[in-house]
């Protein structure tokens, strides 16, 4: 085989369709519509193999990206797919919202030493997970069971990847999620032009394919607690991925007036429980014509876009910083502002200003400037003296980020950090013998390839903490 | 098994045409459950999640007691559907920090409208904490009183207000906390749960006795864990979601203004939501009345 070098390969990434902007902003089909298999190999082609792969270190769960493509290139599919998910047990979802420009494919070859667009790594992984679920392929035990039980609190990534591993490792697995359907934010959080839920439901389908149980409507802390998982109902070990969840507001004057809500507020009501399709279901979302949301990360980019598809005549988005510190994935942003979202960078809202019967109208805003560096190195937005204008809006929507849930802490002697999450030791282990904890909870919002690696790393403690042989290389 | 994943219907009764009672099945929620906490409830897949406070809870039984009034499209539809070997789509809790039961030895427990049957376990748990209970409870008329006997066994003194006279005192319930204030100086604590208009002229009438009044808010709720912000109430100036936070609160801190303006943001969806299910219930020749009726034991 000749050597690839950046000369010999393809040069251009292979193509990806998408859903035409206008057409999508008015449906919530997938935007990005995936490769097909030419095109998984044409990009496949695009992979030098690099004896160190610097993909490899970029990723947080160390997929071997070289590995998996060196057999899709061979048409090894199931091969490949196997290789995938030797490290990640949500390729269809982790391919569709890693930031990937800043993991496995910011530090690729291609790009950093060629120049040329970096090898689309994520949708190739979309691409084999799409076609795992089409195939039926899964992994199955090959474990004796190991007659522990462990209790997994909430549905979300770090949980499910949790909950697999243990279950490939023969232990009984019951996961107890408190809304009433499972999957965290991936289901009442991204939508579904960026995540459909019939991936999110064929993810779960594995685990039950697996056989862990899965228990809605169960709300850990206040239904039984955590303390009482292990003395009373016998569970051997707890996993705690209870999400960051709560969202904060700004606390200036107005925030209580209608109209004014958080992203997740708003998500949940349409991704959960479908107020997109009121009144044949019953949750309204009441909409109004002209949207700001404040923020600019994911939670503020999905926000922006489901009111969008919802009918909002104008949509704008308030960021105290600037398009350079915007924390959303780069695709989101690019196809938010190809979906023809207005963008106010530097301006931050000090007041929001409501009718005679209660309703916000508009936000009083400031313009700002980067000062000094702050602790994140990013530039400190300051305020531009004597800056203020109204700016008009009917629907004020809050994405600045999230605080802890306080439930667990409130039902659970667990020790946790001065901000309110749940702290652990580098296994993973909380303050509480047999009680390990991962994702969100433990270190504040991120992503959804963190919070499934954290699952796997306090599932591997959790096998120790019950003396299973190590496994891994079994299955 | 600990966690029902269905919630079956053993008992329903019909205290009038707007308020009804479901006894549902969940032993395991029946032994955490304690005073002032709450579950929300889907009634089907395609319903809303609604708070209602658990009214009672029977932990041989294994049930919890929920007593609805049929205000908007939801709560009718319960009334009409659900029915004794029924089960709901979905019941989580129980939710909310428990009410704290002080050692007060001298306490008014005021229930009207919706607050009527959440005030019972309150005033049972002061009672079993050893306090003099004194039940104050408003009805619009003799015709829509409920619990009178199982109040009256956990209260010192029980009084019964109506709009109309009908029976008990004529007049509202700050007459009955009125009444119990002047006739005992040394009241400890008041707690009053029911409309939020209620409350806030029962947090008044303690005011200037500077009585300790705690309420029990009811913005509307989404998901009920602190995960959407909806349930949102100012309390002493501060934000405070209600369903993780309270939701309980001092009623002499909280900003009642904000709570109704807050309630009446669905306004138009819930008379919309409404009107659409009175009309789908005409067409299959079933009046919402009849359809409760078939409903009841
Ligand atoms: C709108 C939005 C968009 C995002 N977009 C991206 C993206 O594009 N890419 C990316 O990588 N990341 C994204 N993220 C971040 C990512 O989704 C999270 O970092 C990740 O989901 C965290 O996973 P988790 O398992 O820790 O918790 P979660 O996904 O938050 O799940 C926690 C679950 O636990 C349940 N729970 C909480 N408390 C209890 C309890 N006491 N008892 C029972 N159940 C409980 C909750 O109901 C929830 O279902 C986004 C987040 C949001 C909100
Ligand atoms: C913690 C809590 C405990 C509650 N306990 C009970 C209970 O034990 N029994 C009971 O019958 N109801 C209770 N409620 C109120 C109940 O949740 C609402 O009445 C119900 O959601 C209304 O739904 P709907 O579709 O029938 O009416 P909608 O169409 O939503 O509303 C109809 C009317 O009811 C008012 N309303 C709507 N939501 C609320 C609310 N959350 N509180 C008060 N009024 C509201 C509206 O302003 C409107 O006028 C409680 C609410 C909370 C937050
Ligand atoms: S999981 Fe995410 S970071 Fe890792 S290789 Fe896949 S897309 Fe890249
Ligand atoms: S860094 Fe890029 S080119 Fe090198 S192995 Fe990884 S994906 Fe292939
Ligand atoms: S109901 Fe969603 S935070 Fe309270």
């Amino acid at each position: 085989m000749v050597r690839k070098t950046i000369r010999n390969i393809p040069q251009e990434r292979a193509f990806m369709p998408v859903q035409d902007p206008e057409a999508r902003a008015a449906n919530f089909d997938e935007v990005a519509l995936g490769f097909d298999e030419a095109a998984a190999l044409l990009e496949s082609e695009r992979c030098l193999m690099c004896p160190e792969p610097a993909c490899i270190a970029g990723c947080p769960v160390s997929i071997d990206i070289p590995g998996f493509i060196e057999k899709l290139l061979k048409n090894d599919y199931r091969g490949a797919y196997d290789r995938l998910t030797d490290s990640t047990l949500l390729p269809a979802v982790c391919g569709r919202v890693c930031p990937q420009e800043e993991q496995c494919e910011g530090v690729c070859a291609v790009a950093v030493s060629g120049g040329l667009e970096p090898v689309a790594i994520g949708r190739l992984e979309r691409w084999l997970g799409d076609k795992a679920i089409a195939e039926g392929w899964h992994k199955s035990r090959h474990i004796e069971p190991a007659r522990f039980r462990v209790g997994v609190v909430g549905s979300g990534p770090a949980s499910m990847a949790c909950a697999a591993d243990l279950a490939k490792a023969g232990c009984e697995v019951t996961v107890f999620e408190a809304l009433h359907a499972p999957g965290g934010v991936l289901r009442y959080g991204i939508p579904e032009f960026r995540l459909p839920n019939s991936v999110v439901d064929a993810e779960i389908g594995q685990l039950e394919t697996l056989g862990v149980e899965i228990k809605c409507n169960t709300l850990v802390g206040r239904l039984f607690t955590v303390e009482q998982m292990l003395s009373e109902m016998g569970y051997d070990a707890v996993f705690i991925g209870a999400g960051a969840g709560t969202p904060k507001f700004m606390d200036i004057p107005g925030e209580n007036l209608n109209g004014v809500l958080s992203a997740n507020e708003l998500l949940t009501r349409c991704n959960l429980m479908h107020a997109g399709d009121f009144p044949n279901y019953d949750t309204p979302l009441g909409l109004g014509k002209r949207i700001a949301v404040i923020g600019a990360g994911n939670t503020a980019m999905d926000a922006m876009r489901v009111s969008l598809r919802l009918g909002a005549e104008e949509v704008h988005c308030v960021y105290r910083r600037t398009e350079l510190e915007c924390p959303a994935r780069a695709e989101e942003l690019h196809h938010a502002q190809e979906e023809g979202i207005a963008f106010h960078w530097l301006t931050s809202p000090v007041e929001l200003l409501g009718d005679a019967e209660g309703n916000v109208r508009a936000l009083r805003c400031q313009r700002m400037e980067l000062g000094e560096p702050d602790e994140s190195g990013r530039r400190r937005p300051v305020p531009v003296e004597g800056s203020e204008f109204d700016f008009e809006a009917d629907t004020v929507v809050y994405a600045i980020g999230t605080s802890p849930n306080p439930i667990l802490g409130q039902t659970s002697k667990i020790r946790l950090n001065k901000w309110g999450y749940i702290e652990t030791d580098e296994t993973l282990a909380t303050s509480l013998a047999g009680v390990y904890a991962g994702g969100d909870i433990v270190t504040g919002a991120a992503t959804v390839i963190l919070a499934m690696g954290a699952g796997r790393k306090a599932a591997e403690s959790i096998r120790q903490y019950l003396g299973i042989r190590d496994s891994a290389s079994v299955y | 098994d600990i966690v029902s994943s269905d919630f079956p219907i053993v008992t329903r009764t019909d205290f009038s045409d707007t308020t009804f009672l479901l006894e549902i099945l969940h032993p395991a929620m029946a032994k955490a459950a304690k005073p002032g906490q709450f579950v929300i409830v889907m009634v089907n897949e395609h319903g809303e999640r609604i708070p209602l406070t658990i009214a009672d809870f029977d932990r041989q039984r294994g049930t919890i007691t929920l007593v609805i009034q049929a205000v908007g499209k939801s709560s009718r539809e319960m009334q009409a559907e659900c029915r004794v070997g029924g089960t709901l789509f979905g019941m989580v809790g129980p939710m909310g920090i428990p009410s704290h039961v002080s050692d007060a030895k001298k306490v008014i427990c005021v229930g009207g409208g919706l607050g009527v049957a959440p005030i019972f376990p309150q005033a049972r748990a002061f009672k079993e904490n050893g306090a003099y209970v004194i039940g104050v409870v408003g009805f619009r008329s003799a015709n829509l009183i409920f619990w009178e006997h199982k109040f009256r066994s956990v209260c010192d003194e029980f009084i019964i207000c109506t709009d109309d006279g009908s029976a008990g005192l004529k007049g509202l319930v700050t007459q009955g906390i009125e009444g119990a204030i002047a006739e005992h100086g040394d009241i400890d604590e008041v707690v009053a749960i029911g409309p939020p208009i209620m409350m806030r002229a029962c947090a008044e009438a303690t005011r200037p006795h500077k009585i300790k009044t705690m309420v029990s808010l009811n913005p509307i709720m989404v998901d009920g864990t602190g995960m959407c912000g909806g349930c949102r109430v100012r309390v002493g100036g501060r934000i405070k979601f209600a369903c993780v936070d309270g939701p309980d609160f001092d009623g002499h801190a909280v900003d009642f203004d904000d709570l109704m303006q807050r309630l009446k943001r669905y306004r138009p969806q819930e008379q919309q939501s409404l009107e659409q299910w009175d009309e789908n219930c005409r067409r299959l020749q079933m009046a919402p009345a009849d359809a409760a009726g078939h409903g009841s034991k």
